[in-house]
Formats: C-alpha cells, structure tokens, sequence
C-alpha cells in the first residue's frame, strides 16, 4: 500500500486491521510536508507532536483499543482554528505569538474520534480574501500550477490536501472559502448548513455566515469528516440541536429520477468562461444521462449577492475583531519611545500595525456601514436584501434536490493578477456567497480540467441540513468521472 | 458619494498612515458606490435578516464551569506583572 495515495477512509481501515501503524502514516505525511511545503507555503506550523500522538494511538490500539472514527488519521487544520498548546495565527501579524489556552469545538471532536492535529494551515488574514495573497505568512501556490493562486481563504488546506501533504483538512468557509480553492485544487469541500458545526474557538470572521467544514480528496472522505465534526455544542448557541446522520453509510448513489435545479442566472451567457462552462456542461450531462431530471430555476437576487455579503461581513466583522486591541493578548505596538495620547491611540496604533491591508479595508468598510446616518441605507438595507435571497433560494429548491451550477467564474488566477483591484476580487465570490447568506450546505465536486490542465469543480447546494443529497450525487459525479489526474508537483 | 475616511478611521479604531488615507478615500466610495445597487430592491416588508436558519436559540445553564488558572489566562499578554495584564500608561 503507499499511503499517500490511499483515501482516508481506506487508511483509516488498514489502521484498524493493523496493517500500518498510526505512526507510518503520520510520517509518511509529514515527510510529504517537508518536501514540498518549501515551496507551496500551505502549512503556517507543523504539530512537533504528531509522531508522539501517533505512538499513543498505536499502543492503545496494540493494547485492544478501538479507536475512534478518525483512529490515527492526521488531518490539516486551517490556522483559524483554535488549537490548545499550538499556535493560532489567523494568518495574521495580530496574533503571530497565539498559543490557546483552548480548543475549538471542532478540533476537540476530532481529538475525541482520535484523529492527529498534523498542522496549521495557511489562510488570507483572518480569513478576508479569495487567493490566499493576504497571509501575513505569504502566499500558498497552487499545486498545479506554482504561479497560480490556490483560491481562498482556506488555501493552506486546499494545497496541503492537493499535494497528498495531508488525507484530509478542516477549512472554514464565509463567502466560498471551502468551496472555491476547493475548485481550484481539484479536491472535494464542503460548507455544511448554518448551525450544522460549532463555531466554538473558531477565530470569528462573520458570526452569522461562518461555518467549518471538510476537505478531502474524495466524497467519502468529506462526509466521513463532517460526521466526525458536526454536531449540537452547549459553547455555540447557534449550533443545532439536531442528530447527526451517518452520511457515509447512507450514500446512495442512484440519482435516476431525481429533479436538480439549475439556476438560470448562473448559466446566462458570460457568466463563466468558456472552459469552466465546458466541464459544467459535461457534468451536467453525465447526471442526465444517469436519468437525473433538470429544472429550470430562478434566484433574481443573485445578482445582489456579492454586494449583501460584502455589506454583512465586514459589518460583523468590523464588530469582531474589535477584540484586538493589544491588551489581553496578540500584537501591541511600541509604545516606549513615542506613548500614546490616550486609549483611543494606545489602541488605533496597534491595531494599524497589527492588521494587513484587506483586513483594515473591510473593517473601515464595516465601520461605515454601521455607522450613523448610513446603517439603514447599507448594513439593514442588506439584511433585508438577504431575507429576500434567501426566500426566493428556498423556493427554487422546492420541488428539486439540489441546485446544480459552477463554483467560480475562471480556473485558479495567476498570483499577483487581483490582488490591487478589490471589486474584480470580490466579484469572484458571485457563485459562492449565495450559500452563506441563505444559511444552504454547498459542496464542490472535482469535474474535470481546462485546457490548461487547471482544476474545475461543480457546485452542488442543497436544503438546510439535507447534506446528504450533496454526498449522493457528489459520489455519483465522482464515481462516473473517475478523475485520476494529480498535480504537477506530485 | 464621498467618504470621510479619518471619521470612519477613527470609528474602526485604525490609525492609518497618509498612504492608507489615500487608498481608502479612492477605494472606499467606489467600492460602496458598487454595492449601493441593494437600494433598487424592493424588500417589502421583509424584516431584516440576521440568523439564515430557522433555528431555536437554546441558552446555557447559567453554571459555574472550573477553567484553566490565572497562568494561563495571562500567558498570552504582551506584558504582564505577575498574573496581573501590564499595560503602558496613558494619559486621556
């Protein structure tokens, strides 16, 4: 067997038959790590504990332990996540030096199913960007295509998982933070429903549209990881109080007869180029010829989405990172030769050392939008917007499955080609922000490559906590593509 | 539409440099300027949205949990005198 090409899920199985060790596999990642992370840049810290763990692992199962669902699988986990004892940078200069002195949710649960933190991957700054440029950390590069971005925010994860750095990752997702460097990398994401996984310890972004979710490199995997992860959490008042099914196990894979969605907005002519339309429109045909019934839909809201997001994001997070102000913990500036006035500068200064660019251009957006004079016209005005979106999203997915569509407008964009020009950035969450403000599980589904052999993935949305129809069909496309292609670095 | 960057600058606590000034009071207004298209959306009587679930909030007992110690509520602090937060003295 050689382990980094072996799913998740089968590593899993031959650790419990005892034909590898915990300790093989988590070497056989971390060697991985070590040869490429040089030059990819997707991991911030590696967990110098790792081996360690695994040999724990080990001995409790030699000792005729079960372990649990994740028994001595290492996973990746974006730097976003709180980790006790292992530095939480956000991607930021802010808390370059935090170490928690506790979990998030969703790595506690991993622990309890007895999977191995690997390390922490890279990520734009506090999770605010589409291309992994804004990392205090620097950029991720693409595993297909080292001059190329790795989309983001969750990019560390996406090329870790990509270059076989680990089986599987945990990345967060706002606007299309899972999804689109999902697409990019050729790799499997899933943003679960609002409230399906705790936001306990996750470094908050905007409360009311984050949520965590897998990375992997197949759809098994994916669910398999959302089990582990999901879940009600007494820290969390918005997670859900609902069971979590067993999705992997409940996989069905025959389609034929079901109604999907297609959202006519997403298919108007330039709405993507023509080489993601062609991988779209392939996928699209593989489902109708396994006997899946298409229906025209319609969201005419859409078009609005990227501007509500814009507007509630940084509106709710210009409120939380209000948090960082250099007293309790992360960065402060220098105050010895120059001291502040006042609190009011003791603050502003450190937060203008401590914040990058992008982040302090949505905290000033945030902050206009909410403030005096202007908070009916932009920040209640997009709420109001967003119940409206999200109503007409919960009519077109009455009487379908899912909806079916592409996940971002291009192919991974060369590194350095965005990064100067916001609303060309922001643009590119079109696809991927409807999902967020709605509340919807949406998953992007490995499809096909361009002809450049870059990436391609296709979206799938469905209902609130009906992640299920996600992981049928995404197995379904899977199964009939049957993509064997990896990255050139490999 | 025009943006008074150093009122919202002071609003989101940043004190930024003459260069970021400058960025902003280009990008800003041309960046809400894009987003002001929500205003032709006829909403209804739509109540503003802020939870995208129908979800039932369901609240904690409100009980006495044991944490970690003083040690390791301080660890992170930039500056600290014993367990106590250390910060420089300001004046206003």
């Amino acid at each position: 067997m050689e382990i980094l090409k072996t799913s998740m899920t089968e590593l899993k199985q031959h650790i419990d038959n005892g034909d590898v060790s915990c300790e093989a596999v988590t070497s056989a990642f971390l060697e991985q790590t070590k040869k490429h992370n040089t030059e990819l840049n997707a991991y911030i810290t590696i967990n110098e504990n790792a081996i360690e763990q695994a040999h724990e692992l080990d001995k409790r199962h030699k000792a005729g332990e079960k372990l649990g669902k994740l028994g001595g699988i290492p996973i990746a986990v974006k730097d976003l996540l709180c980790t006790r004892g292992i530095r939480t940078t956000a991607g930021s200069k802010m808390l370059h030096n935090f170490v928690p002195p506790y979990s998030s949710t969703v790595t506690e649960k991993m622990d309890e199913e007895d999977a191995i933190v690997l390390g922490k991957t890279n990520l734009d700054e506090f999770a605010m960007g589409s291309s992994n440029e804004t990392s205090y950390f620097g950029p991720v590069k693409n595993p297909w295509d080292t001059t190329r971005v790795p989309g983001g925010s969750s990019g560390g994860s996406a090329a870790a998982v990509a270059a076989r750095m680990a089986p599987a990752a945990i990345g967060t997702d706002t606007g299309g933070s899972i999804r689109q460097p999902s697409s990019f990398t050729g790799i499997v994401g899933v943003k679960p429903t609002y409230g399906r996984v705790s936001r306990f310890g996750i470094t908050a972004f905007a409360s009311s549209l984050d949520q965590a979710g897998p990375m992997a490199n197949n759809v098994k995997d994916a669910a398999l990881l959302l089990e582990a992860i999901s879940g009600r959490d007494g820290q969390d008042a918005t997670s859900a109080n609902l069971p979590v099914p067993n999705w992997v196990e409940s996989i069905n894979t025959n389609v034929a007869g079901k109604t999907v969605g297609l959202l006519k907005e997403c298919f108007e002519d330039g709405a993507m180029t023509d080489e993601v339309r062609k991988v779209v429109d392939n996928s699209l045909n593989i489902l109708k010829d396994l006997g899946v019934k298409f229906k025209e839909v319609s969201v005419p809201a859409i078009d609005t989405a990227v501007p509500i997001y814009y507007l509630i994001a940084t509106s709710e997070a210009s409120s939380n990172l209000a948090r960082y102000d250099g007293v309790r913990f992360g960065h402060r500036a220098n105050f010895d030769e120059i001291p502040a006035e006042n609190i009011a500068e003791f603050y502003a200064r450190t937060r203008a050392e401590g914040f990058g660019e992008e982040v302090k251009r949505r905290i000033m957006m945030g902050a206009f939008s909410l403030s005096s004079g202007y908070y009916d016209a932009y920040y209640d005005k997009a709420c109001r917007v967003r119940a409206l979106l999200r109503k007409q999203y919960l009519e077109a997915l009455e009487g379908c499955e899912l909806l079916f569509g592409p996940v971002t407008t291009s192919t991974a964009f060369k590194i350095g080609e965005r990064i100067d020009d916001p609303i060309e950035m922001y643009n590119n969450d079109i696809f991927t922000t409807g999902c967020n403000l709605a509340g919807l599980p949406g998953m992007s589904v490995p499809a096909g490559f361009s002809s450049e052999g870059l990436p391609v993935g296709v979206q799938l949305i469905g209902r609130h906590f009906e992640e299920q129809n996600l992981f049928d069909f995404g197995q379904a496309l899977e199964d009939e593509l049957k993509l064997s292609e990896v990255p050139s670095v490999l | 539409m025009e943006i008074d960057v150093k009122r919202v600058a002071q609003l989101a606590a940043l004190k930024l440099s003459e260069e970021d000034t400058k960025l902003f009071a280009e990008q800003l207004p041309s960046l809400l300027g894009h987003f002001e298209k929500i205003s032709l959306v006829d909403t209804g009587d739509l109540p503003p949205m802020v939870c995208p679930t129908d979800m039932h909030i369901e609240f904690r007992e409100d009980d006495v949990i044991d944490w970690e110690n003083a040690e390791t509520a301080v660890a992170n602090a930039p500056e600290k005198s014993g367990n106590l937060f250390k910060v420089p003295p300001v004046v206003g």
